[in-house]
């Protein structure tokens, strides 16, 4: 069922190129000798280390434990020795250096006895959260965000409808689809243990994007009898998008600074359905997940279940990866992804594509040409922003203009660079803009801080000075009957 | 071979600025053609000498701003306005005439203010406008249309038509040039239209004589662009809409006396020329679909009531022209509502 009138604005059709990666049923990798475990694989602070270097783990062994609130634990992802804890290179576009936990792997797989739960149902809610927490759980579509946080009641916003982002809109990326394939039933599971954490909406769908027939089909049998529904909705970059998955769904448009809960609605991605439902049913961390490497560079594209800390050099070797065809790897698909110039960063949790394209495949980066505003990145915005005066007010650093015409709406989904007609990196420069509006704040809120602490402090000495004074005037005064004279003179 | 550090998005559609303005370019052919075949071969040799001179000023411009001249040539826009500007010109105007508006085109209005992307005037019509307003004389003698006498008077040849543009080659003739329909529609309103001779010769099957077919040219290659979605409809549509809502009110309205009726309007002088290649020049238009809306609008009010009103038969390059100085305003003031801001909010922003 598809409504017209919900149609997604703006969008989209980039070749998607899935074809190259989906047909391969999921693979095991071979494990690499060594993991990387960054201790924060998500947003929060980092987890604190509870093993010692030299230290023999089995698979699902505790390697640190979370501090604080959005913090997650580490998981072994399979048995070996903890060999060194290290500051590493991280996936971040930024090539951020993170605290990491080196670990040499035995190839054993030997794993501590996990225990689930066989029916949620009689379960209290607290105790699935606290499952889901300590398995480490975080959503898996981009920011990492702990799942367990994100499903906890806020009070006053009862959840209505939840959606489980099965659309995939990224071009080439297919590892939700092959899990979707392989795995429907651990899908609508999952699905059906978070409308219970959600006290059951009143709607529970899965929404996929019609270009996935057979995920669909899987979906829709696997679903049958229960009270989740299967959403099949059109293809359309960036329809996987949440805001823009909302509107198709609900026809709600999500305030701007408001979260998708306060208009009663959740969204949950595909891989971290299926992690909360190992993670309840099996009482199992997540130690590997599927990634999808792919790109005509790969000789074997496909999509890989790959242990968690995996760096990506191995990843590469392990799918013929020809390095003399390629010249840029990307993290992600190639509308959202980052490039990468280290191999040995690590596949974490929303690692969920390694892309390797040729030279024909991206070709050269085009000489951007003078933006002539003709205005079909407009045409595409989802966000209905206008990306072209976005672009002249960057260039000129009008920090005032740039958030009047709503920068901080823009979702950085790359449509309007796409169908740049001069080839201008467009989102390359939103992005700096937000960093110099940003940091323009801290430094004002920091000086503003500074002020306050300085008057506050001059505040603070005139006080002192004043009750010195109280304190010696009675003393002086006493000590020589000219003390008056003696007080102007040293005033 | 070492890892390239590259933004996304990764994927990019292919084609540029040039292949943008390559199929302006293409989609002026009917239009072109209709002009040689009514009007002689003067346009097309006007378009050409016009391309030739915008090539040579935008490399000198480039040369002397230092930029890379392949680089920036590459992008067509200076052929474009050479070209439009070479479609607007009488097609006997002299080939100096062409050589000074080409000229203050590109250097003036285009690289004087930032080159390409930068110019608040649209090139071509600021060329025009400083001729039309330096060289009267010869901006307002329009060649007469094709069997205008049933045989009595003939297109010029290729040859004498050379002559005539670039007077070195021989003695250029006189007595080829006679009024349009709008200029005419300006001396005689109403009854005398109906009446003279003189006047009705001027007039076609729907339009202006000749010029009619020269704008359905100019549509149909317009509409092929809205189709290929080098621009979309709003601009056009508005110009047009204004034009044919203001023609049909006062010509119902005020009688024949006052205001040509709509298909005069609309098949006559520069109006599908100005209404699919002038006001969608994206430089210099406004940016949201709404503001490109009002902005055609705008500009088919501005002709309509130049045309009637004016002292000026044609009025698309000043109504053009005027609006362009309006673009900042219409902009501010168009600002399409944002995904997730809430009407009240957006007007309270706006403020």
């Amino acid at each position: 069922m598809i409504n017209l009138f919900k149609r997604l604005r703006g969008g989209i059709h980039p070749p998607d190129r899935k074809q190259m990666s989906a047909e391969h049923p999921i693979r095991l990798m071979p494990f690499a000798d060594r993991l990387v475990l960054p201790l924060s694989q998500h947003i929060g602070t980092p987890a604190h280390t509870v093993v010692k270097i030299g230290e023999k783990v089995l698979g699902g062994q505790l390697l640190a434990e979370a501090d604080g609130h959005f913090s997650l634990p580490v998981h072994s992802p399979t048995s070996g020795k903890v060999i060194g804890f290290e500051d590493r290179r991280v996936p971040h576009p930024s090539n951020l250096m993170a605290p990491c936990i080196m670990l040499e792997v035995d190839g054993d797989h030997r794993a501590v006895e996990q225990q689930g739960f066989d029916d949620f149902e009689q379960v209290p809610k607290a105790e699935l959260l606290a499952a889901i927490r300590s398995c480490g759980i975080a959503g898996m579509g981009g920011a990492g965000f702990p799942t367990d946080a994100k499903l906890k009641p806020r009070a006053g916003s009862a959840i209505e409808t939840l959606i489980i982002n099965g659309m995939e809109c990224e071009p080439y990326i297919t590892a939700d689809d092959r899990l979707m394939r392989e795995h429907a039933d651990d899908v609508v599971a999952g699905a059906r243990i978070l409308a219970h954490l959600l006290d059951n909406p009143g709607r529970c769908l899965i929404a996929v994007e019609d270009n996935k027939p057979e995920a669909i089909a899987q979906l829709r049998q696997a679903a049958s009898g229960s009270e989740v529904e299967v959403l099949e909705l059109p293809t359309k970059y960036p329809s996987g998008s949440e805001k823009q998955l909302i509107q198709l769904v609900t026809g709600q448009k999500l305030p701007t600074g408001r979260l998708p809960s306060d208009i009663g609605v959740m969204v949950q991605n595909i891989t971290t359905t299926v992690g909360v439902f190992r993670a309840i049913k099996h009482g199992k961390p997540m130690g590997a997940r599927v990634t999808t490497v792919t790109g005509k560079a790969i000789a074997n594209p496909g999509n890989y279940k790959v242990l968690m800390g995996t760096p990506v050099s191995h990843v590469l070797k392990e799918t013929g990866y020809q390095p003399e065809l390629s010249s840029r790897l990307i993290m992600g698909g190639p509308m959202m992804g980052f490039t990468i110039t280290d191999t040995e960063i690590p596949i974490i949790k929303t690692s969920n594509c390694v892309l390797a394209p040729t030279q024909d495949e991206f070709g050269e980066v085009d000489t951007p040409q003078a933006c002539i505003r003709c205005g079909r990145c407009a045409q595409v915005c989802p966000m209905q922003l206008l990306p072209q005066q976005l672009y002249w007010y960057s260039q000129s650093r009008d920090q005032d203009k740039l958030q009047r015409y709503n920068l901080f709406d823009c979702i950085e989904c790359g449509s309007c660079a796409y169908v740049c007609t001069s080839n201008i990196p467009l989102v390359h420069y939103y992005r700096a803009a937000k960093g110099d509006i940003r940091n323009r704040q801290q430094q004002q809120q920091a000086a503003a801080g500074a002020k306050k602490r300085h008057e506050k402090r001059m505040a603070r000495m005139a006080a002192l000075k004043a009750e010195r004074d109280a304190k010696r005037k009675p003393r002086r005064e006493s000590a020589s009957p000219d003390a008056g004279k003696t007080e102007t003179l040293e005033s | 071979m070492s890892l390239m550090n590259v933004s996304s998005p990764h994927l990019s559609q292919p084609g540029d600025a040039g292949s943008m303005m390559r199929l302006v370019l293409f989609a002026t052919l009917p239009g072109l053609l209709a002009l040689t075949y009514w009007f002689g071969w003067g346009s097309l040799i006007n378009v050409v000498w016009a391309a030739l001179l915008a090539i040579f000023f935008e490399a000198v411009s480039l040369v002397i701003r230092g930029r890379k001249i392949t680089f920036y040539l590459r992008d067509y826009s200076a052929v474009l306005t050479g070209v439009l500007l070479g479609l607007a010109l009488p097609p006997l105007a002299p080939w100096w005439v062409t050589l000074v508006g080409v000229g203050f085109a590109i250097v003036i209005a285009k690289h004087f203010f930032g080159g390409l992307g930068h110019n608040p005037f649209n090139p071509a019509m600021v060329g025009y406008v400083v001729l039309l307003i330096s060289f009267p004389v010869e901006m307002t003698s329009w060649v007469a249309p094709r069997d205008v006498m049933a045989g009595q008077q003939e297109l010029l040849g290729f040859g004498t038509t050379m002559t005539q543009i670039f007077p070195f080659f021989g003695q250029p003739v006189d007595g080829y040039t006679m009024a349009t329909a709008l200029d005419l529609y300006k001396q005689h309103p109403g009854e005398i239209v109906q009446q003279s001779e003189q006047v009705q010769l001027a007039f076609g099957l729907w339009g202006a004589k000749g010029s009619e077919w020269v704008n359905l040219g100019y549509l149909v290659g317009g509409l092929f662009l809205v189709y290929r979605r080098v621009f979309t409809w709003h601009a056009p549509a508005g110009m047009l809409g204004a034009i044919i809502l203001l023609s049909l009110l006062c010509n119902g309205l005020l009688g024949m006396q006052v205001a040509a009726p709509p298909l005069l309007h609309l098949f006559s002088g520069a109006t599908m020329l100005g209404a699919f290649f002038i006001i969608t020049d994206p430089v210099t238009s406004a940016v949201s679909l709404k503001g490109r809306l009002l902005y055609g609008l705008a500009i088919g009010s501005l002709v309509f009531v130049i045309r009637t009103w004016g002292n000026y038969p044609d009025a698309v390059a000043f109504s053009v022209l005027l609006m362009n100085f309006a673009v900042p305003f219409l902009d501010y003031y168009t600002q399409p509502r944002s995904f997730g801001k809430a009407a009240l909010y957006a007007k309270r922003d706006k403020g």
